[in-house]
C-alpha cells in the first residue's frame, strides 16, 4: 500500500442551475489572455447536445483516454509511445479551433466612434486570431445552451447510446441538464502519459495536476490525449495549458475560483485517501462496467487504523489524515454512493465526480398519477432517461444510478415527513439501505451546503519541504523569467514584446 | 593570414566559427534565460489543412538530409578508404538519397510556406522569425537540389571529397581550410553561405525545438509522472521513485 492524498471534486447536478459563474470567474482569472480566449478551464454545458469541443465524448472519433489492448495491456487510445513520437510531425487526432469555436470580440469602439448614418451603429464581431470581419458567427462557447439548435444535432449525444432517442426529440418527452466541465485531475492521466516532453506532473501531495510550463515543447499530444478535451493549446505561447485546480487557492486552503463562486453551491471540495500500487490495475479492469467499482476500490477509508498508519508512514500529514476523515467527497462517493466519475470508460480513474439530477416525473399529468414504487416515486419515470445518466457516469451500468436517484428521492420523502408531518420514518431509510441519521446527515452536507461542509481542504505543507529563510525577498509566482515583474520589453529569442497594461497614476 | 583577406576567407575562413559560437553561446543562454520561448510553435490547432501532409514530407525529407550531411561530411576520408568505399560509390549514394529527402523537404517546405503566407490565421500569427526562416530553408533546400546539377558533371568524387576535407578541417582548428572551397561553383559556395547562416540564426528562430526531440519518452519508464517536493524520497516508496523529479 503506497497512501497518496488528493484534492478531489463532486458536482451535485441535482443543483446546477446552469448560470456559468464559474466559467466566468474561472475566465476571468485563468484565460482572459491572448491565445486562450477561446480556453475554457470551466465550462457548463447543456446536455443533451454535442458539447465544447464538439463531439468531445465520442472518442471513436478523438481516440482520447485509454483503451485495453487484446493483449490486455493498458494503453492511451492514441497509441503507443512509439506511435504518438510518429504522430509528433502532424498529430491527426488534434481538434482544430473551429471544433472549439474560432474566438471573437465585438468592434464596440464603432459604437462610439461612427460618423451620423442613417442607420444606428452596430458593434460588428471579428476575429481574435486574425482581426478581420467575421461575417457570422457559426459557433461559441456555449452553442446549445438549454437546448439551442434542433434534434437532430444534439441527437448525436454520445449518452444516446442505446437508448430509442426518437422521442425525446418530441416537444412533451424533452428532458435536459447541465454539465459543468473541468479539468478531472486523474489519477491516470492520460495528458500526463501522453507527454513526450514529460512537463505534464500529477503532484504527489494533492494530487493536481499541472503543465510544467517551461518543459512544454508544444508537441500537442496531450490534448489529443486528455479524453475530456480539457487540455488546451495556446496558440500565441505555443504551450498547452490546463486548469489548474486554482492550485494557489488550494494551497492556503482555499476552494477554487468555480466553486467559491457557484451560486447554486453545487461544488465539493475534499481529500480522498487512495492506494497509488491499485491504480494500474483499477485502470485496466476487464470491461468498462467494472471501472467505477474498481475506482471505488483504489479509494482508502481514512478511518480504518491500518490506513492511518500507512499514511503516516508515506508522510501524509496529520490535518490532512483530519481532513480525509471529514471529506464530502468520501461522504458522497464512498458512504452514500451518490457521486460518481464522469465517462470512468475512458480509464483515467477521474476525480471530479457527479451527483446525477433529478428531474420531474414523465408523464405523471397525463396519466393522472405519479408511477410509485412503494411510497417513492419510481426513478424510471424520471424525465432524464436513467440511462442516459448511466452512460455519463456508469460506463451503462443503470443499477449505481437507480441507487443513487433513490436515496436523493428517499432523503425528500424522509425529511418531507419530518419537517411537514412530523415523523420520522426510518423505513424509507431503510428501503434505500440508509439510516434516519445517514440521510439527516445527507441533508445537510447536500442540501445545506454550508460554506464548511462543502470546502474541507487542509492547507498544504510547504514548511516542511522548503526553507522559508531562503525565500525571504523571493518574487512569488513570476511569468516564468525569474524575478522579472512581468513587463518584458521583448527578448531576442521572440519572448512577448507587450507589457501589461498597468494603471497610470492620475 | 589578413593580406589575402576576401569575402571567401570571411564565409569559409571565418564565419563557421561565428555561427558555431553563435549557436553554442546562443542556444545555451537561451535555454537558461528564456525556457518558456523554448517550443515548436505548431500551428496545427489554427488550420490542420495542408500541415498534417506538408510537416510530414518536411520533417522526414529534411531529417534525413540533415543526418546525410553530418554522416557525410564529417565522416573521415580514411575511414571510407579502410572500409573500401569508392568516393564515386559514396558520391552516387549522396546524390540519390540526399536528392530524394530533398525533393520530399521541398516538397513539404513549399506547401507549409504556401500555407504561412496564404493562411489568413497563420500569417496573422506568424513572426518575422517564423517566415525568414522558413524561407530560407526553403531556399536552402531549392539550391541544395540544383547543386545536383553541378555534382552529376564530376561524379568521381574528389569535390566530395575536398567539402569532406574542408568541413573536417575547419572543426579541427585547420585556420588555412578556406582556401580548399574558393574555386568551386557558386552554387556551392552559395548553399554553404546559406547553411552558415541559418546555424547562425538557430538560437534565435523555432528551430531550437530540434534539439528537444522527444527520443528519451521512448524509454521513460512507465506511463505517468509525479512529482513530489520531498527533499528525501520515503524509504518505503517503490516503483515510480525513479520518474520523480523535483517540483523545482
Amino acid at each position: 500500500m503506497r497512501v497518496r492524498a488528493q484534492i478531489g471534486m463532486v458536482l451535485n447536478l441535482d443543483k446546477c442551475i446552469g448560470c456559468h459563474t464559474c466559467s466566468v470567474t474561472c475566465k476571468n482569472v485563468w484565460t482572459s489572455r491572448d491565445g486562450v480566449e477561446y480556453a475554457w478551464f470551466n465550462n457548463v454545458e447543456t446536455k443533451p447536445g454535442l458539447g465544447y469541443p464538439t463531439d468531445w465524448e465520442n472518442q471513436d472519433r478523438w481516440n482520447g483516454g485509454w483503451i485495453r489492448t487484446k493483449a490486455g495491456r493498458l494503453e492511451p487510445k492514441q497509441g503507443a509511445k512509439w506511435r504518438i513520437l510518429s504522430n509528433i510531425f502532424g498529430n491527426p487526432d488534434l481538434p482544430e479551433i473551429d471544433d472549439y469555436y474560432e474566438p471573437f470580440d465585438f468592434d464596440y469602439d464603432h459604437l462610439k466612434s461612427a460618423p451620423e448614418m442613417k442607420a444606428f451603429p452596430t458593434a460588428r464581431p471579428f476575429s481574435k486570431i486574425t482581426g478581420e470581419r467575421i461575417e457570422k458567427i457559426e459557433k461559441g462557447p456555449n452553442w446549445e445552451e438549454i437546448l439551442g439548435g434542433e434534434f437532430s444535432k444534439r441527437a448525436e449525444d454520445y449518452n444516446f447510446e442505446g437508448i430509442q432517442k426518437e422521442i425525446y426529440g418530441e416537444y412533451e418527452n424533452t428532458f435536459m441538464m447541465y454539465l459543468p466541465r473541468l479539468c478531472e485531475h486523474c489519477l491516470n492521466p492520460t495528458c500526463a502519459a501522453s507527454c513526450p516532453s514529460g512537463a505534464i506532473y500529477k503532484r504527489e501531495e494533492d494530487g493536481i495536476v499541472l503543465i510544467d510550463q517551461e518543459k512544454c515543447r508544444g508537441w500537442r499530444m496531450c490534448v489529443s490525449g486528455c479524453p475530456y478535451k480539457k487540455v488546451y493549446y495556446n496558440w500565441e505561447s505555443g504551450k498547452s495549458e490546463k486548469c489548474t485546480l486554482c492550485y494557489p487557492r488550494i494551497e492556503s486552503g482555499n476552494p477554487t475560483v468555480c466553486s467559491e463562486t457557484c451560486v447554486g453551491r453545487i461544488r465539493y471540495l475534499g481529500v480522498m485517501l487512495y492506494d497509488a500500487d491499485k491504480i494500474e490495475a483499477a485502470a485496466n479492469a476487464p470491461e468498462t462496467t467494472d471501472l467505477y467499482d474498481a475506482q471505488l476500490g483504489v479509494f482508502l477509508d481514512p478511518g480504518d487504523p491500518d490506513v492511518i498508519r500507512a499514511a503516516r508512514a508515506d508522510g501524509i500529514p496529520e490535518d490532512w489524515i483530519k481532513g480525509a476523515q471529514e471529506s464530502p467527497i468520501w461522504k458522497m462517493a464512498m458512504d452514500w454512493k451518490v457521486a460518481f466519475p464522469l465517462h470512468p470508460e475512458y480509464r483515467t480513474l477521474p476525480m471530479v465526480w457527479y451527483i446525477p439530477p433529478l428531474s420531474p416525473i414523465q408523464n405523471a399529468a397525463e396519466a393522472g398519477k405519479i408511477g410509485t414504487d412503494g411510497d417513492m416515486p419510481d426513478v424510471q419515470s424520471l424525465r432524464i432517461p436513467v440511462k442516459y445518466l448511466a452512460n455519463m457516469l456508469t460506463a451503462g451500468d443503470e443499477a449505481p444510478v437507480v441507487t443513487a436517484l433513490e436515496r436523493m428521492l428517499a432523503m425528500r420523502a424522509y425529511m418531507r415527513a419530518k419537517t411537514v408531518g412530523g415523523v420520522l420514518d426510518e423505513s424509507i431509510a431503510e428501503h434505500v439501505g440508509l439510516s434516519g441519521a445517514m440521510i439527516e446527515d445527507m441533508y445537510k452536507i447536500m442540501a445545506l451546503a454550508d460554506y464548511e461542509d462543502r470546502f474541507v481542504i487542509p492547507t498544504t505543507h510547504r514548511e516542511q519541504v522548503e526553507e522559508a529563510y531562503d525565500l525571504r525577498g523571493g518574487c512569488g509566482f513570476t511569468d516564468t523569467n525569474g524575478c522579472s515583474p512581468g513587463i518584458s520589453k521583448g527578448s531576442l529569442f521572440g519572448g512577448k514584446k507587450k507589457p501589461l497594461k498597468m494603471p497610470e497614476a492620475m | 593570414m589578413f593580406s589575402d583577406f576576401s569575402l571567401d576567407f570571411i564565409i569559409f575562413g571565418i564565419m563557421p566559427y561565428v555561427a558555431l559560437t553563435v549557436l553554442v553561446v546562443g542556444t545555451i543562454a537561451r535555454y537558461e534565460r528564456d525556457p518558456y520561448t523554448w517550443k515548436s510553435s505548431s500551428s496545427q490547432l489554427l488550420r490542420r489543412k495542408q500541415l498534417i501532409m506538408g510537416s510530414v514530407l518536411f520533417h522526414v525529407g529534411i531529417l534525413t538530409v540533415f543526418f546525410g550531411h553530418l554522416a557525410g561530411l564529417f565522416t573521415p576520408v580514411w575511414v571510407l578508404d579502410a572500409l573500401g568505399i569508392p568516393y564515386a560509390l559514396k558520391q552516387w549514394l549522396a546524390v540519390l538519397v540526399g536528392g530524394t529527402a530533398g525533393i520530399f523537404a521541398l516538397i513539404g517546405a513549399t506547401m507549409l510556406l504556401h500555407r504561412r503566407l496564404t493562411d489568413p490565421r497563420i500569417r496573422a500569427t506568424s513572426s518575422f522569425a517564423d517566415i525568414g526562416i522558413l524561407s530560407l530553408i526553403w531556399l536552402q533546400l531549392l539550391i541544395g537540389l540544383l547543386t545536383i546539377t553541378q555534382t552529376l558533371q564530376h561524379m568521381d568524387g574528389a569535390e566530395m571529397v575536398r567539402f569532406m576535407t574542408w568541413s573536417q578541417s575547419v572543426v579541427t582548428w585547420n585556420l588555412n581550410a578556406w582556401a580548399m572551397v574558393v574555386d568551386v561553383h557558386w552554387l556551392y559556395k552559395l548553399h554553404i553561405f546559406l547553411g552558415l547562416l541559418i546555424t547562425l540564426l538557430f538560437p534565435f528562430t523555432r528551430l531550437v525545438h530540434m534539439i528537444s526531440a522527444p527520443i528519451r519518452y521512448l524509454w521513460r519508464p512507465g506511463y505517468q509522472v509525479v512529482r513530489s517536493r520531498r527533499q528525501v524520497p520515503l524509504s518505503s516508496a517503490k516503483a515510480d521513485v525513479s520518474a520523480n523529479t523535483p517540483a523545482e
